[in-house]
């Protein structure tokens, strides 16, 4: 089998041709502190060169990362709205203008469709995105995952949701809640025509993205070291009123109490993907 | 009587009409007169304090500690009720009561939060919050209603899924997320109705049906007004605004079509007349399941997937 061949060959093709940041620039890790090139830790997957930090990226990091060239983004002109005129210390409908300006993204999630491998299995991506207001999950986010559900039962594609979240969009509210039943009930259509879903969860996947499509992957995966829960440890803490013990969840105690398939290093997540996806099948 | 703080005024006129009464019992005066007039003004006043109540206020009647629960209701309006235990793994969630009774002779599947009278039964029942084995207990009855053609009825009443150690280590998220899913396509009737408290996930895991509906003085969002005051104000004091600016409340819930109905309450609330509100309610269920009974499950299921799917508001931009 020529499996793990490939698994060896294709660690290194992804980041090569992404030269937009000026290199000679420093990345200094958060959790080592140690300072590396921008170069070194863009080919290293934007993880830490000198301790293998997963740093958060954002869903056009991961297209480059997952699929083959000449992918296309899909439903970029759904956005958020602030219909319930909400405003605490200040107006969501500000809130969304920030984001939108600060990441120049549309919302907290993208969809893309495309291939992987070199098989090129036909794969559509949603990914969230944490810079936009915390990756919080809202109308937009649902109804893209609802579409990005209908397009892969439409176009025969497997579905991969990589989740980074904080949870619900509370400037929604009861909407925002609404988005677990409707990308669930939507997921079971998927399952109904037999294509395959895996959920990868990264840095940190928690509330109702977690108690929804997160946790319900044909397969469950995730990156070292995520944080994985329903509630906040804030929360948590305050009502057990003690410390947390180490290393609670994370995606290595997630996997140790069953919830997940395995845990994958960035540099091993397409040639992974594109061997579960194969053994899964798209038919 | 307990009164909310809203309700000094009326707790006020109690107090005279006691006194009232009182002075009468002694024989001194006849007071009935002034008994029958300070009732009616009671009555009166009740019933508009109830007409204006502000968001907040729904959210403390929804907390109210003599609302009824769910083993109220089902005592009220079923029949033959045996409660079934345990998630046949690891436990049995005492925050999550289920059985299967009789409504009007024929067999339904109940499920409900339930919350305790007195502190005893407060800390033994968890506040209503469940553990993953709550919605894994609720989950396997529900297959098991499906399997032999049982309506599922719920009840929603939670301050929130259980935010505990083990909670989070035997996969709360999972637990709910699976339930969300299950729901989404049970081969059988599911009836919601919120009679309490509707938070996050916690309601959720109950409460994906055919039909979901809220009481009068009940509360349904993503998060609780001091959860969400804490958040985005970064302070505890500001629950009232924030119960405001969720628009929590059955008519608001209704109006976005993210509920499918309002049920009435007796006058002062649920509390005030736990036989009444269980009429009405035993009532609603009949005629819903009659109506539900009526369609083939594969157009039920459909009907209700695309309910879902078409929740949420957001702007499309021409491209
Ligand atoms: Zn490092």
């Amino acid at each position: 089998m020529s499996w793990f061949k490939r698994l060896k060959e294709g660690i290194q093709t992804t980041t090569k041709n992404k030269k937009e940041t000026p290199d000679g620039l420093w990345y200094k890790c958060k959790e080592c502190k140690e300072a590396s090139t921008m170069k070194e830790f863009r080919e290293n997957f934007y993880k830490c060169p000198k301790c293998d930090y997963h740093a958060r990226i954002g869903s056009k990091e991961y297209f480059s990362i997952i699929l083959n060239p000449g992918y296309t983004e899909l439903f970029t002109n759904i956005v958020s709205e602030d219909f319930l005129n909400f405003v605490d210390l200040k107006p969501y409908k500000d809130r969304l203008d920030e984001a939108q300006k600060k990441t120049k993204l549309v919302d907290a999630l993208a969809v893309a469709t495309g291939h992987i491998g070199e098989f090129n299995i036909p794969l559509t991506i949603a990914c969230m995105d944490f810079a936009f207001i915390g990756g919080s999950m809202g109308s937009v986010v649902g109804e893209k995952i609802a579409l990005a559900i209908e397009y892969c039962i439409k176009h025969r594609t497997a579905l991969l949701i990589i989740s980074k979240s904080g949870g619900a969009r509370m400037m929604e509210s009861a909407f925002s809640l609404m988005q677990l039943a409707k990308t669930s009930a939507m997921l079971t259509l998927l399952s109904d025509a037999g294509l395959p879903y895996i959920s990868l969860m990264t840095d940190p996947t928690t509330g109702g993205v977690t108690a929804s499509f997160a946790m319900l992957g044909d397969l469950n995966i995730a990156e070292p070291k995520a944080l994985i829960g329903f509630a906040g440890p804030r929360v948590i803490r305050e009502t057990i009123k003690r410390d947390l013990p180490a290393g609670f969840q994370t995606s290595e105690s997630t996997l140790e109490n069953g919830f997940l398939d395995a845990i994958v290093n960035r540099k091993d997540l397409k040639n992974t993907l594109e061997n579960m996806f194969s053994m899964l099948g798209v038919k | 009587m307990v009164f909310m703080d809203f309700e000094k005024p009326i707790a006020d006129l109690y107090d005279q009409l006691n006194k009232l009464k009182e002075m009468d019992n002694q024989g001194e005066m006849d007071m009935q007169e002034m008994v029958a007039t300070l009732e009616k003004k009671i009555e009166v006043e009740r019933e508009t304090l109830y007409k204006n109540l502000t968001s907040w206020q729904r959210v403390q009647l929804s907390r109210h500690p003599e609302r009824p629960y769910t083993l109220d209701y089902i005592e009220r309006i079923f029949t033959d009720f045996i409660e079934l235990h345990g998630d046949r793994n690891v436990k049995d969630d005492k925050a999550i009561v289920a059985g299967m009774a009789k409504l009007d002779g024929a067999p339904v599947m109940i499920i409900g939060h339930q919350k305790g009278h007195n502190t005893k039964e407060r800390q033994y029942r968890n506040f209503g919050m469940a553990n993953p084995e709550g919605y894994r207990k609720a989950l396997r009855l529900m297959r098991l209603a499906e399997k032999f053609n049982m309506p599922v009825i719920c009840f929603i009443d939670t301050p929130g899924a259980y935010p505990g150690l083990e909670a989070e280590d035997r996969g709360q998220a999972e637990a709910i997320a699976r339930n969300i899913y299950e729901m989404s396509q049970l081969k059988t009737i599911i009836l919601c109705y919120i009679i309490g408290e509707g938070a996050s996930g916690g309601a959720l895991g109950i409460g994906v049906g055919d039909r979901v509906y809220m009481l009068e003085n009940t509360w349904y969002t993503v998060i609780s007004p001091e959860n969400c005051s804490t958040i985005l104000w970064r302070s505890w004091d500001y629950k009232v605004k924030a119960a405001e600016a969720l628009k929590l409340t059955p008519e608001h819930m209704f109006e976005f079509n993210l509920v499918d109905g309002i049920v009435s309450e007796p006058l002062g609330g649920a509390h005030s007349d736990y036989d009444a509100m269980a009429a009405i309610l035993k009532k609603h269920i009949s005629t819903n399941l009659k109506e539900l009974a009526k369609e083939g499950h594969k157009n039920m299921i459909k009907r209700r997937i695309e309910k879902y799917r078409n929740m949420g508001k957001f702007r499309v931009l021409e491209s």
